[in-house]
Order: C-alpha cells, then sequence, then structure tokens
C-alpha cells in the first residue's frame, strides 16, 4: 500500500510538471480607466484589447494561453494607477503590461517596470519622453509633436495668425510647443496660447479669448473623449468658422469615436493624426467592420481602440516569437525589431534605438461620408516618421 | 451613539484593543503579496483617524480634509526632490506644514458652524487643489511629481518594491499616532471636545473656550492627515493632484461612516472593509465595481446607521440580554 502511495504521488507530481511543461499560460495586466469622467477614452482601449481577443486569441503555439488581467486606474491618477500596477507585477505576476490611457499615469508605472523587468507597452500615454524612464518601455501609440510639429510645419503655409489652445499637461505642453516649433520655424505668428485645466469641461471662456484675438486659425490639442466634443461645440456655438476661424489640431480633437456627438460644427477641421476609422486601407476596413460587429453598426473605432489592437498584437507576436516562454531582456529584444507592414493605421515598427513608435502621420479633414461625420485622408504628411522631438531633444 | 474616550472612562488599554496591531502584524506574514495595499489601507486608517478627532468628537462636520492630506504629500514630496531623502524629515516636514494650514484655515473656519463651515471646508481644498495645478515648477501641475529617490529609513530600512519597509513604516507611524489620539481621547481635554459635540452653548456657559479647543485639535487633525500624506507619498514614490481632491474628502468620510464614527476603531475598520471591498470588487469587474461600493454604501446608511462597530455593538447588546 506504502508503494502504490508514493507511485500514485510521483505519478501526480510528474504529471503536474509535464503539465506546466506543455500549458503555457501568459499573464498580461491591462490597465486603462473604466470610472471617472474619462471613462469614454479607456473604454476605447478596452474595446480594442478586447476585439483583439475575441478574434485572434487563439492564434498561439499549441499549448500557449493567454490570460488577461483587466483594472481601473480611474483616471488621471498616477497614483492609483501605480498601486494598481505594482499589484499586476507583484501579485498576479504578469509577464505583461499595456494599456494606460493617460501620461501621468505612465509615467509613474514606468519606474516600476524597470525595476520588476517586465515589459510594458503604453498603448496611449502620448508623453514623449516615458520610454526614456525605463529601458522595459515600448509604445505604439504616439507622441504629440509626430502630428503636432508637421502640423505647424503645414499650418504656416496657410495661416498667417495661429492662437493655440491645449489641455494643461505633459502632453498638451508637448504638443503646443511642437506645433509653435514647427510653425514659428516656418515663418507663422502665434498671437496667443492659452493652457486649460486638465478637468475642465466648459470651454467657452476659452474660445472667445480665442475669438477676441482674430487669428486665422486656432490649433488644439485635448485628451480626446468626451472634452474633444465639449470643446468643438464651444467652438460651433461661439460661431468661430463664421468668423474666419480655421479649427486645426492633433486628431485627439476629432476622435472618430465621438465624432457624431460633435455636429455639423466639425464639419472642415483640419487634423494631422496617424489613425482615421475612414482610411480606406483593407487592413483598416476589416478591422472596422469587425469592430462594427462587435460593438455596433453606429459606433467608429476611434484613434485609441486601433492602437489597443496593435498593442495586442505586438504582445502576441513576441510570445509566438518565444513560444509562450516569456523572457523580459528577449521580449525587449523582439520588441525593438517589431514590424507590422498591415495595420489598421498603414504601416509600423518600433524605432529600435527609442522604443517609440514610427508610423506615417496624415493630414485630414471632417467630411460628410453617406451621411457620418468622417476624418477623411487627404494625404500623407510624413512617411514613417520618427518622434521629432528626440531627435530636438537627444539623449545624453 | 456610543462614544469612546471620555474623562471618566476607564484610560488603561483593554485587551481588545491589542487586536487591530496584532492582526495587521499577521497579515504581515501571511499576506505578502498584499503589503502594497496593506500600506495604502494603514495609511488611511491614519487619515480617517485624523478625520475621527474632529469629526468624530469634535462634531466638525468638513468635506476637505484633503487640503491637508494633500499639503502633507506635497511637501513630502517636493523636500524629497528638493532637499533631502531622508523619510522622516520629509515626513516631519509635511506634518508641520499641514498642521500650520490647518492652524491658520482653522481660526478662520471654525468662527462658523453648520452648512457654512461645510462649504469653507470645500472651499479650502479647492483653493489648495488649484495652487498645486498651477504652481507646476514646484509640484507638477496635473502630471504629478515623481521620480524622486528616499533613503533607507534611519540609514537602516531600504524601501522595496514588494513594499515591506513601505507596510512596517506605515504601521509604526500608526501606532505612535492612535497612541497620542487615543491619549487625547480620555484627556479632559478630548472630553470637552465632546461637550462642544453635545452641546455647544452650555460649554460656553460653563466658560469653556470652545474656539480655542476646535482649533486646537483641528491642527492637530491637520497634522495627522498631512503626516498620512507624507506617508503616500513616500509609500508610492508619488503625489497626484488627487490628493487634494474633493473626491478624496468624500470617500475618507465613507469610510468612517462605514466603520463607525467617534470611536477611534471605526476608523480602523471603515478603511479596511471599504478597501479590501474595492480592491476585490475592482479586480473582479473593472467596468462596474463602483456598482457594489454604491450598493454597500446605501445598504449601511439605511440599516447600519452606526457603521460596522455599530452592528457589532447591537450584536453583543442582544447577547447579554438573552443571557
Amino acid at each position: 500500500m506504502r508503494l502504490k502511495l508514493s507511485t500514485l504521488i510521483a505519478v501526480l507530481a510528474l504529471s503536474a510538471a509535464v503539465g506546466s511543461a506543455t500549458a503555457q499560460t501568459v499573464k498580461i495586466g491591462v490597465i486603462t480607466t473604466y470610472s471617472g469622467p474619462t471613462a469614454g477614452q479607456g473604454d476605447q482601449l478596452d474595446k480594442g484589447f478586447k476585439l483583439y481577443l475575441k478574434l485572434n486569441g487563439n492564434k498561439l503555439p499549441p499549448g500557449v494561453k493567454v490570460e488577461p488581467i483587466f483594472r481601473d486606474d480611474t483616471g488621471a491618477n498616477p497614483d492609483a494607477a501605480k498601486r494598481v500596477a505594482q499589484e499586476l507585477i507583484v501579485r498576479d505576476k504578469v509577464q505583461f503590461l499595456t494599456g494606460v490611457v493617460w501620461t501621468p499615469n505612465a509615467a509613474a508605472i514606468a519606474p516600476l517596470t524597470a525595476e520588476a523587468h517586465v515589459p510594458f507597452i503604453i498603448a496611449n500615454a502620448a508623453g514623449w519622453n516615458i520610454p526614456r524612464m525605463s529601458d522595459y518601455v515600448a509604445r505604439v501609440s504616439h507622441t504629440l509633436p509626430q502630428s503636432a510639429y508637421p502640423l505647424g510645419k503645414w499650418a504656416a503655409k496657410k495661416f498667417k495668425r495661429v492662437y493655440t489652445v491645449v489641455a494643461d499637461f505633459a502632453p498638451g505642453h508637448e504638443a503646443e510647443a511642437a506645433f509653435i516649433k514647427g510653425y514659428k520655424d516656418a515663418g507663422g505668428e502665434i498671437v496667443g496660447s492659452a493652457r486649460v485645466p486638465l478637468a475642465n469641461t466648459d470651454f467657452i471662456p476659452y474660445m472667445q479669448r480665442v475669438k477676441d484675438a482674430k487669428p486665422n486659425a486656432i490649433f488644439a490639442f485635448n485628451p480626446g473623449g468626451k472634452q474633444a466634443t465639449a470643446q468643438m461645440k464651444a467652438f460651433g456655438d461661439l460661431e468661430l468658422g463664421k468668423a474666419g476661424i480655421k479649427y486645426i489640431g492633433t486628431g485627439d480633437i476629432t476622435a472618430d469615436e465621438e465624432l457624431q456627438n460633435m455636429g455639423d460644427a466639425a464639419l472642415g477641421v483640419l487634423t494631422v493624426h496617424h489613425y482615421s476609422a475612414a482610411g480606406d486601407r483593407p487592413a483598416n476596413k476589416s478591422f472596422v467592420a469587425a469592430y462594427k460587429k462587435e460593438y455596433g453598426e453606429k459606433l467608429n473605432p476611434g484613434y485609441m481602440a486601433a492602437v489597443a489592437w496593435d498593442a495586442m498584437d505586438l504582445i502576441f507576436h513576441v510570445i509566438r516569437e518565444q513560444k509562450g516562454k516569456i523572457d523580459p531582456d528577449k521580449t525587449m529584444q523582439l520588441i525593438r525589431n517589431y514590424k507590422n507592414p498591415d495595420s489598421p493605421r498603414g504601416p509600423i515598427q518600433i524605432d529600435p534605438e527609442t522604443r517609440d513608435i514610427v508610423q506615417n502621420e496624415y493630414l485630414r479633414e471632417v467630411r460628410k461620408v453617406n451621411g457620418q461625420l468622417a476624418n477623411v485622408e487627404l494625404e500623407i504628411v510624413e512617411t514613417q516618421y520618427k518622434d521629432p522631438w528626440k531627435e530636438f531633444n537627444k539623449a545624453k | 451613539m456610543k462614544h469612546a474616550g471620555g474623562y471618566i472612562a476607564d484610560s488603561r488599554i483593554r485587551a481588545i484593543e491589542w487586536l487591530p496591531w496584532a492582526f495587521a502584524l499577521l497579515c504581515y506574514y501571511a499576506a505578502p503579496s498584499y503589503l502594497s495595499l496593506g500600506s495604502y489601507i494603514l495609511t488611511m486608517i491614519l487619515f480617517a483617524l485624523s478625520l475621527d478627532l474632529i469629526l468624530g468628537y469634535g462634531g466638525i462636520i468638513t468635506l476637505g480634509h484633503s487640503a491637508y492630506f494633500g499639503t502633507g504629500a506635497y511637501v513630502a514630496g517636493i523636500v524629497a526632490v528638493r532637499l533631502t531623502g531622508e523619510p522622516l524629515v520629509g515626513l516631519l516636514a509635511g506634518a508641520l506644514a499641514a498642521g500650520v494650514l490647518g492652524l491658520v484655515t482653522g481660526m478662520i473656519i471654525l468662527r462658523t458652524r453648520g452648512l457654512a463651515l461645510l462649504m469653507l471646508t470645500l472651499a479650502i481644498t479647492s483653493v489648495c487643489f488649484e495652487v498645486a495645478n498651477k504652481a507646476t515648477s514646484l509640484t507638477g501641475g496635473a502630471d504629478g511629481l515623481g521620480g524622486f529617490s528616499l533613503l533607507p529609513i534611519l540609514g537602516l530600512f531600504r524601501f522595496d518594491m514588494f513594499g515591506k519597509t513601505a507596510y512596517l513604516y506605515c504601521l509604526a507611524i500608526l501606532f505612535a499616532s492612535w497612541w497620542l489620539v487615543r491619549k487625547l481621547v480620555y484627556s479632559p481635554f478630548g472630553a470637552s471636545l465632546t461637550g462642544v459635540r453635545e452641546n455647544n452653548l452650555r460649554m460656553h456657559a460653563v466658560g469653556a473656550p470652545v474656539y480655542q479647543r476646535l482649533v486646537a485639535s483641528y491642527t492637530i487633525s491637520a497634522t495627522l492627515a498631512g503626516l498620512a500624506g507624507a506617508l503616500l507619498t513616500q509609500t508610492t514614490q508619488f503625489v497626484g493632484l488627487n490628493a487634494l481632491g474633493f473626491q478624496l474628502s468624500g470617500e475618507l468620510i465613507v469610510m468612517l461612516v462605514l466603520g463607525g464614527v467617534g470611536r477611534i476603531y471605526g476608523a480602523f475598520v471603515g478603511p479596511l472593509v471599504y478597501l479590501v471591498l474595492q480592491d476585490y470588487l475592482a479586480k473582479r469587474f473593472p467596468e462596474y465595481w463602483y456598482f457594489g461600493i454604491g450598493a454597500m454604501l446605501v445598504l449601511v446608511v439605511l440599516f447600519a446607521r452606526g457603521g460596522i462597530l455599530g452592528i457589532i455593538d447591537a450584536g453583543i447588546l442582544r447577547l447579554r440580554r438573552k443571557s
């Protein structure tokens, strides 16, 4: 009997060992915003991730599974985000971190990833220097200078006087600085600059100030979502368009998921960005179709949903390459060489040096297509474009 | 409502009062992967304790206690960035700054009572929030203040990734503060505070210096709140604007009410239950966890006005009657 028992234990132990060798579960910690006034942006990331997992979740080597763990950071709330990230790393032992709408949150999380050696794939937070804070950070979204700088150069050819209005936090400051640099270097004149508190929802006073200054155009950046709609409505209500002021900015101000709520005030708004739901690439068409099938015919994916899709694709690529056995340093090496010629936003790749995204930047105009507002892509202003800010601010 | 403390009460520590500390130490060994949540809970307990002193004992209703918490948090952060990474210096500086702010603002707002007082506390928080939002060179504005590192505590204990040092550090500070609050509550000073809460006019009539007592308690409470804020900064090595937010003040009151007001240990039970539940719900239902929190609050307000400790009290009373 004793012999039997010990054999049984041995068999059990052996099968457990074999089991763990064949069934690899890769844990992915996803941090996004599910509560508070900015839950709309977080919802975009959530939808993008879940759509990818639903459609491609099984495209893994045999025996490898992915277990996503979704957590709420409650908005631009760095200490909550940091605590959630720490719990995901220490308690759940995740092998990847991804998500994160807000730059302050990502900046708080980045040092943790350096200490814990957990690859952190940022799916939105755009503050340009976050990848420099940790060797384990890579970003698939964008930086503000990537869109604002070329827009500034382009705007100088069209508009003599521009007023800038940006959200008062790091990405806003970066958008402002990059636009002004591009614009002034090309000979434009800035007539005024305003910074709007991040939590603000009433844009009337700021837009009135713009109207009084009588510029040819207003350059704006806001963190998308409901704020984009609020600012657009203020632009329309005060009739800035009729006063001859053109509304231009980064693609955040006409985010696709909010565009239908903005009304006709948005018609003619010019933006530079990396993604539009109206893009006519085949990869984008199938992405948008899948999105609509999953979430409803009337909903368009915004840039955050598209980027979340790409972030998951990058993670799956890295898992496949390593057959489910994740080594942090090898992972970062693979990420540095990641290329996707067929993303919904066109060809993308990770810059091996800065671990930031390289992508096309499109000039778009809001037009009516089949009765719906759409960010129609007019031209590619920059092809396979790196973050210009890192070129201007070389690491010492 | 039953309140702990008072001049005539026996001030010796009862055996059951050691229970929270034994439990906290047990958690340190039993749940090593929950220590960062643990540190946060200990910090919030300290914050709730500071509120209990003025709300539960002094009867000062405030929606602005995060002003002092945030001040302590930011001062500790700024000290770490600009002066020294020595944690105890930052901790004292944070507490002191919050105490001074508490004294100055307390002297102004405690001349009023009721709704006017409530509005003024809100106003002070809003002003502090906007100052921190605008003084970006010092506070980092909406991006928050981070990127500083702390020296080992007393040159001996380094803050580690798993939060072991942070947890014990919070526990030690909380223990010292609890000792102080308990002494205060059981002193004549504490009794006079209770008197003010129960019958303000009568305290005036017996010649008690009501205003001075309130300002003193408010200052002490603000100091403790600042201490809690500084602890949060040091354990997370980050300060964000939320530390000064109105939402935090509201959440704090919810936690305290959940535990039970005016009995010291309500401040221990409330944050523990609230935050553990929040952690569980946020993990289990990341999209809808606020619903669970809301439902729990409705239940507590409808059926358990005295908070969780109130329920336990009622239970014990019923058992005694039966036997």
